[in-house]
């Protein structure tokens, strides 16, 4: 069914159901009694009519058309896209979890408050944090929850000069753009040639008017910032705080923790390293991670014990307020838990090992092949630059392209901006030395026919159920929503 | 060996001697020794399959589910009917084990699951366009502010009492840091007071916040105040309940500016709060403002229909600190969850979910008022949602109700504490009537 190309909308029909209510038991009432009919709808909203059967096939075939870490590699640089425990997935989905309401009383809820205060306690051993707030939906969240706690320390202490944050270059998208939400100034400043926080440039733009620095450790490129401690001692000096990505902390749990390193806040993302599935772009979680001494700002409500319960506590005048209703997702945190439990303290250490592990052999067998600019060991993921030999001007997209043919997800490009023709490569720990081994040997086949056969590459892929799209198109044509008049093509 | 690391013994000394190390400490040299943990991690030991699903089991126990309680609790979250093909289909691993759908040639059932999904929101609400998700209502919310204030030094935004109080704390915290007051329109009667929200329009503050129906289960009648917002060349946001599109008037017919709402009863479990879905749409004016990703049709190179990301020049990745939004990954499970919910439901299943929900709710305040021991607080039309008050506490009656395994309704003098004894009931269509019979019983006797 490679070609099933329907709409839900093209296979409606007038008067067919895929649902059962049972009847309506109460006494029938017209609505137009009870509501004024001017706020009433007058005509149905244009949803589908079709069978359940109808319903199952489309998403069924729909789901042939995707490709996940269940199908196959998946090398997402800075995703983590480490295999999925489906043990996780009936965890969550147990009905204490997933059955109750968010406003029940909390005595009604105890298991569901104790296991986030423990995954809260969990997550601060690993991150070498005192306080952890389950309550942002994803990493942009946590690093914007984070900022606001940041800028209310400085407000607290009357300190209200402080409106810029710096960035390296080799940050992350959502670093800036969460800075900007959070009403600072963004400064950025540029890497030096190891993709390295420059120790000169910071010092230049540390002042009385910097609130703090994000900073992503392992680097955006996968390598540990040596200087960190100096770092944090400059921007300390400086009276600014220092906010901790947690995008890799896939290599280094229990090995160094960033609460050790001197970072102030910090995000963990549990939908890359604690394994929660990535769902086709969310939901994730980005907890945040406080020193004690910032405890006092975190959203309310703050998981705590009393006795042998637990409670939500509001009562907390300084937290910066809700950053989203009620606790965070949940659900996610479910997983996150489950998956520390079946991993266990070594075992967690030995995934960032063999994260790491995974990582260097095939940086090691893949710099013959591509250009890698920093050639020194990496942690998680490293950043290759493009082809080594390319007189056929074949672009990183190419290769990316030209990897689904041979059944693979490409790896992340173009990302981070400060490496031209980027390919990052993230295999996990949850990976093989087989396919480690076979998707090397790919890579290897097409470095060798960029040489050979280059138009191959340019105009893959050719295997797909979908060729390389056009989109400039798409964003010319900007149909964005079904509007009925498509006619079939095929 | 773990169950999830592959690696033998072999396998390791065989990588380590291609990469020229002696052992996994040699690639972790580069971490200076003094920021070296140097101890283990005061974890759990690792627990089997087994060991860990008894564990799980025991924690989940501790709490009481809708499968043990009858839920008349509401108030932003909703117990709704979830069909049995939501879940299988929305739980097969191409999708969930998916990311972002960045390579569209290997992601066009995500990609075409979100262009379904945006086609059906638009339908419901009424508007031109719709964004692939947001984290929740609240956070949807936020943006739709956002959006709606563009210069946001030293600006304001104006939102109804009536508003979700969750919603106005998480918009209060962003606003906050960015600078914006925001004006809290006072209510009368449960719903905006239109002639206290005048001046402060009139003066000037450019975006307007209603929920309709709102906080209260009221249905706002907003024709009034678009026109004043729109006569003072304002913005008009609302925040709507999807389940009520069934049959309510769409946003887009009241004239509306930018919908955002809390997708959760759209196929979603109640999960304690998350991961449920915002959503956002607007009209084309405002398209390029919008957050978040956004699908759109196109072609391959074979001609052939395919759907790719679209409009990406808005986003962090590309634009970073200008983006219209610092959102990347969204709750795209929860997205694909909707679609097959509302393709399940469709046009009939929509408007019948809408109307025994608000059939049984009127059904059970005239059962609770019956005596005279409970009044309504409001007089206004309601869909599936209505406060009464009494005599008691409404902690108290809650207390007893949960004796009787009811779970009771949102105790609003936590919220407003004018409105004391106020209790907000909710009833969608999975309650029957021997349950809200008993509900009105057993308040009777509190
Ligand atoms: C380094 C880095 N920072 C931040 C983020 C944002 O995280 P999220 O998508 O969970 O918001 C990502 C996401 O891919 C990332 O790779």
């Amino acid at each position: 069914m490679k070609n099933y190309n329907s709409l839900i909308f093209e296979l409606s029909k007038e008067g067919r159901k895929a649902y059962s209510l049972p009847p309506c038991d109460v006494p029938d009432i017209s609505l137009d009694s009870v509501i004024p009919p001017s706020l009433m709808r007058d005509s149905e909203p244009e949803l589908p009519e079709v069978s359940e059967v109808d319903v199952v096939r489309h998403f069924t075939n729909l789901s042939n058309k995707n490709y996940g870490v269940d199908t196959g590699f998946y090398p997402l640089g800075s995703c983590t896209m480490k295999y999925n425990p489906k043990i996780n997935e009936d965890m969550a989905n147990l009905s204490g979890f997933s059955n109750i309401h968010p406003l029940q009383p909390e005595a009604t809820v105890q298991g569901a408050l104790k296991l986030m205060y423990e995954l809260d306690g969990m997550l601060s051993e690993i991150s070498g944090m005192d306080r952890v707030s389950l309550q942002p939906a994803a990493g942009a969240h946590g690093e914007l929850t984070g900022l606001m706690i940041i800028k209310a320390y400085h407000e607290s202490r009357g300190d209200k000069k402080r409106k810029k944050i710096i960035v390296p270059d080799s940050a992350h998208g959502t670093n800036p753009a969460s800075a900007a939400v959070a009403g600072f100034e963004i400064v950025e400043i540029e890497s030096d040639k190891n993709g390295a926080v420059d120790l000169d440039r910071l010092k230049a733009v540390l002042s009385d008017e910097i609130a703090g620095l994000m900073l992503t450790n392992p680097s955006t490129l996968g390598l540990f910032e040596k200087n960190i401690k100096q770092i944090a001692d400059l921007v300390h000096e400086a009276g600014g705080l220092l906010y901790y990505d947690g995008a890799n902390a896939n290599a280094i749990m229990g090995i160094a923790r960033p609460g050790d390193m001197g970072f102030d806040v910090i995000h963990l993302n549990l939908h890359k390293t604690f394994s929660t599935p990535h769902g086709g772009g969310g939901p994730g979680s980005g907890p945040v991670g406080v020193k004690s001494e910032l405890a006092r700002f975190l959203p309310v409500p703050v998981i705590e014990k009393k006795g042998d319960s637990y409670i939500l506590d509001y009562d907390r005048p300084d937290s910066i307020g809700k950053v989203k209703s009620f606790y965070g997702n949940f659900g996610v945190a479910v997983k996150a838990y489950a998956y520390i439990l079946s991993m266990g303290g070594e075992g967690l250490t030995d995934v960032s090992r063999k994260a790491v592990l995974n990582a260097n052999y095939m940086m090691s067998k893949l710099k013959k092949y591509y250009e890698l600019p920093i050639d020194q060991v990496c942690k998680h993921e490293f950043v290759l630059s493009g082809l080594l030999e390319n007189d056929n001007h074949i672009a990183t997209l190419d290769v990316a392209k030209r990897l689904l043919d041979y059944g693979y997800h490409p790896p992340t490009i173009y990302f981070p901006l400060i490496v031209n023709n980027a390919i990052m490569i993230e295999p996990t720990e949850t990976e093989s030395l087989e396919t480690l081994d076979s998707f090397i040997d790919v890579m290897i086949k097409i470095a060798e026919e960029a040489k050979e056969a280059p138009d191959i590459l340019k105009t893959a892929p050719h295997g797909t159920v979908v060729r390389r799209i056009d989109e400039a198109k798409a964003a010319r044509s900007l149909i964005l929503k079904w509007d009925g008049t498509y006619l079939h093509k095929e | 060996m773990h169950r999830y690391l592959p690696h033998t013994e072999d396998d390791e000394r065989l990588m380590l001697e291609s990469i020229g190390a002696k052992s996994t400490d040699d690639l972790f040299t580069d971490i200076p020794r003094e920021l070296r943990l140097g101890r283990k991690l005061n974890l759990n030991n690792s627990l089997s399959e087994i060991e860990l699903s008894d564990h799980m089991k025991g924690l989940s126990n501790k709490n009481k589910s809708s499968d043990n309680l009858i839920c008349f609790l509401g108030a932003g979250a909703y117990d709704h009917f979830i069909p049995s093909v939501v879940k299988h289909l929305a739980m097969r691993s191409e999708f969930y084990t998916a990311y972002t759908p960045y390579q569209p040639e290997i992601s066009q059932g995500t990609l075409q699951a979100i262009f379904e999904y945006q086609t059906m929101i638009c339908s419901l609400t009424g508007m031109d366009v719709t964004n692939a998700s947001m984290y929740d209502g609240a956070t949807a919310c936020v943006e739709a502010a956002m959006m709606a204030v563009e210069n946001a030094r030293r600006s304001s935004i104006i939102v109804s009492r009536t508003v979700h109080p969750e919603v106005r704390k998480v918009l209060k915290s962003y606003m906050r840091f960015r600078d914006v007051e925001v004006i809290e329109a006072d209510m009368a009667d449960g719903i905006t007071d239109v002639e206290k929200l005048k001046p402060l329009v009139e003066a000037g503050t450019a975006r307007v916040i209603v929920q309709n129906p709102n906080f209260f289960g009221i249905i706002e009648d907003l024709t009034e105040i678009e026109k004043m917002v729109h006569a003072n060349k304002a913005l008009l946001i609302d925040y709507a309940d999807p389940i009520s599109l069934g049959i309510l008037k769409s946003p887009g017919e009241s004239g509306v500016d930018i919908v955002a709402g809390e997708g959760q009863s759209l196929g979603n479990s109640l999960s304690f709060g998350g991961p449920y879905l915002g959503f956002l749409a607007t009209t084309s004016k405002l398209m390029r403002k919008m957050p978040g990703r956004i699908v759109g049709q196109s072609e391959d190179a074979d001609d052939k229909r395919a759907f790719v990301l679209t409009l990406q020049a808005r986003e962090q990745h590309i634009r970073r600190y200008k983006a219209t939004s610092n959102i990347c990954s969204n709750q795209g499970l929860n997205a694909l969850a909707a679609a097959i919910y509302m393709t399940t439901m469709g046009k009939k299943g929509l408007k019948e979910v809408a109307e025994q929900s608000a059939k049984k709710a009127h059904y059970a305040m005239k059962q609770l008022t019956s005596s005279g021991k409970f009044k309504p607080l409001f007089n206004k039309p309601f869909f599936k949602e209505f406060a009464v008050m009494g005599e008691t506490p409404a902690g108290k009656i809650n207390d007893e109700l949960l004796k009787h395994n009811i779970l009771g309704g949102f105790e609003l003098n936590n919220e407003y504490p004018e409105l004391k004894n106020g209790l907000l009931i909710c009833v969608t269509e999975k309650r029957t009537k021997a349950q809200i019979d008993k509900l009105a019983q057993e308040m009777e006797v509190v």
